[in-house]
């Protein structure tokens, strides 16, 4: 039997493997797809991670390398190349090149990630051709493959993977003709607008969409069209863009194929429902980073895989269980907010959201039954960037409601 | 006297930064929440500069493609012409994190470095 279970070996998965060895749990074992440790920050070769956790800038290859040290140097079990099947409370099934396994394990956390969303989800009307790559796939081929993807390309959603696969083609060498956004606003980090288009004089079409993909054998073009505040297309306003690839940087979604098999709860953003502690509704099993609700920064996975992993230890060397009783309820202005319940233990809980809206002079207000118990301001929000806030237990009665307004007065 | 709204690329809180110059000199800059938007501001006024990061072939071997950043940063205006050395280059192992693989890029005063490891 194995004290601890992690699935990924990516940022969530290392930070929390180290957390739980470091909190006493000796007896960990780290499962990874891929052909190594690292996950998504081994293609995400551009800078800007770490700046929380290490105070420099470091680019993703570096950032992980500092984690996989941290893991090499416990000694935890680390198998690559390898899946897992199928998980329970306290028990795992896997496979690599050497055969089909079966573990019991006193808990598991979830660290799985995200995955993108596809071509499938948008329903874009055209011929299935050559040159439609999900802008995850393109950083793949062409950082850690050297590839060359396209010469002429056209990106549709303009979150930050989105932006820096804008720049990342230009350098290489393609044209990036537009990027196209349905919503009023970028879903990507400001910065990110500067650096990624800006810098390159790349045009950024705000409230448009791509209404068909031309071209049979290869892509030809795309028709790109104004959308109304309905996010309808303007068909008579549309227009061309000829192009030979289009990008789909259109969202990720937490990958919970087995957290859903295994008959977890799942909550509004594709994650599991988790309390305070980071535990899901199945006994033992912990759930931390992109697997529980899509992070715009990696350090707050790293932070947010600690705490799961501490509490996991905890779970393993005490057989302790919360009872989280207190719901935590999005309000109006805010789309979701984590864990979907608190405990009554400890003296503080730390909420993250995403608001509905971009909004300046935000209010944000902590109301526990009825009754204003924080309120905090800020001059920007937008729904790309996640915000937290940390309240204190003792002030809450039944339940934890969430609100975000518009301040017209200051 | 010229006035200029940027936003700070410093940190991915995105400050938004209001800068008063006059010439080559700066009078003044507001917005910024810490020193660093108050150095970025300035630099990108006078002499704008950036993070280069890239990938390098390899020649033999598993990995394909090592990744690379310059430091420190360089000029905004030198970016092609160091993409333009990046791709005529390829890489034999080891290769450990740090290692500077060009000294002095196209005189920028600044190395190109190792951002991923490929050991022999």
């Amino acid at each position: 039997m194995r004290a601890l279970v992690v699935i990924g070996a990516g940022a969530s998965g290392m930070a929390a493997a180290i957390s739980a060895h470091d909190s006493g749990v000796k007896d960990i074992l780290i499962i990874e797809r891929g052909p190594e440790m690292g996950g998504i920050l081994t293609q995400c070769i551009h800078s800007g991670f770490g700046l929380h956790t290490f105070h420099e800038e470091l680019t993703g290859p570096e950032y992980a390398d500092r984690f996989q040290k941290e893991v090499l140097k416990r000694g935890i079990d680390v198998l690559l190349n390898t899946t897992v099947l199928e998980i329970d409370s306290h028990f795992i099934r896997y496979i690599n090149s050497t055969g089909i396994y079966e573990e019991e394990c006193q808990a598991i956390v979830l660290a799985m990630g995200s995955r993108e969303r596809a071509r499938g989800a948008l329903n874009i009307p055209g011929e299935r051709p050559a040159g439609i790559f999900s802008a995850g796939t393109a950083q793949h081929l062409m950082n850690l493959d050297g590839c060359r993807i396209g010469k002429k390309v056209v990106i549709l959603g303009s979150g930050d993977i989105g932006l820096i696969m804008a720049r990342r083609l230009t350098l290489e060498g393609s044209h990036v003709l537009a990027v196209v956004e349905i919503m009023p606003y970028s879903g990507g980090l400001k910065r990110n607008i500067v650096q990624c288009l800006e810098d390159f004089s790349i045009p950024l079409y705000l409230s448009h969409t791509i209404t068909e993909i031309k071209g049979k054998k290869r892509v030809e073009g795309v028709a790109v069209s104004p959308v109304d505040e309905n996010l309808q297309p303007l068909p008579d306003r549309s227009f061309d863009i000829p192009c030979d690839t289009l990008l789909l940087s259109v969202g990720l979604l937490p990958e919970n194929e087995l957290t859903k098999k295994a008959g977890a709860e799942l909550s509004s953003t594709g994650g599991p429902v988790v309390d305070d502690s980071y535990e899901t509704s199945l006994p033992g099993v912990f759930a931390a980073g992109n697997v529980l609700h899509i992070h715009d920064l990696v350090d707050y996975v790293s932070q947010e895989a600690e705490e799961a992993g501490r509490n996991a230890a905890r779970y393993i060397l005490s057989g302790e269980c919360d009872e989280a009783c207190i719901p935590v309820v999005p309000g109006h202005g805010v789309r979701y907010a984590v864990p979907q319940f608190i405990s009554r233990t400890g003296k503080d809980a730390l909420i993250k959201f995403r608001i509905a809206k971009p909004m300046r002079n935000a209010v944000i207000s902590l109301i526990s039954d009825g009754r204003i118990i924080k309120r905090m301001r800020k001059k920007v929000v937008s729904p790309g960037e996640m915000e937290r806030v940390s309240v204190q237990k003792s002030l809450i009665d039944s339940e934890l409601k969430l609100e975000v307004a518009e301040n017209d007065e200051t | 006297m010229m006035k200029r709204e940027l936003v700070c690329i410093g940190c991915p809180l995105g400050c938004a930064l209001q800068v008063e110059a006059d010439g080559g000199k700066i009078l003044s800059v507001s917005g910024n929440s810490c020193p660093k938007g108050d150095e970025y501001a300035r630099q990108e006024v006078l002499a704008p500069k950036r993070t280069l990061t890239a990938s390098v072939r390899t020649e033999c071997g598993s990995k394909r493609c090592i990744s690379v950043k310059t430091v420190p940063e360089i000029p905004k205006d030198k970016i092609f012409p160091v993409m333009e050395i990046i791709h005529t280059l390829s890489v034999r192992p080891p290769i450990s994190i740090g290692d500077v693989i060009v000294h002095n890029i196209t005189g920028t005063g600044s190395d190109l470095v190792a951002t991923s490891a490929f050991p022999s």
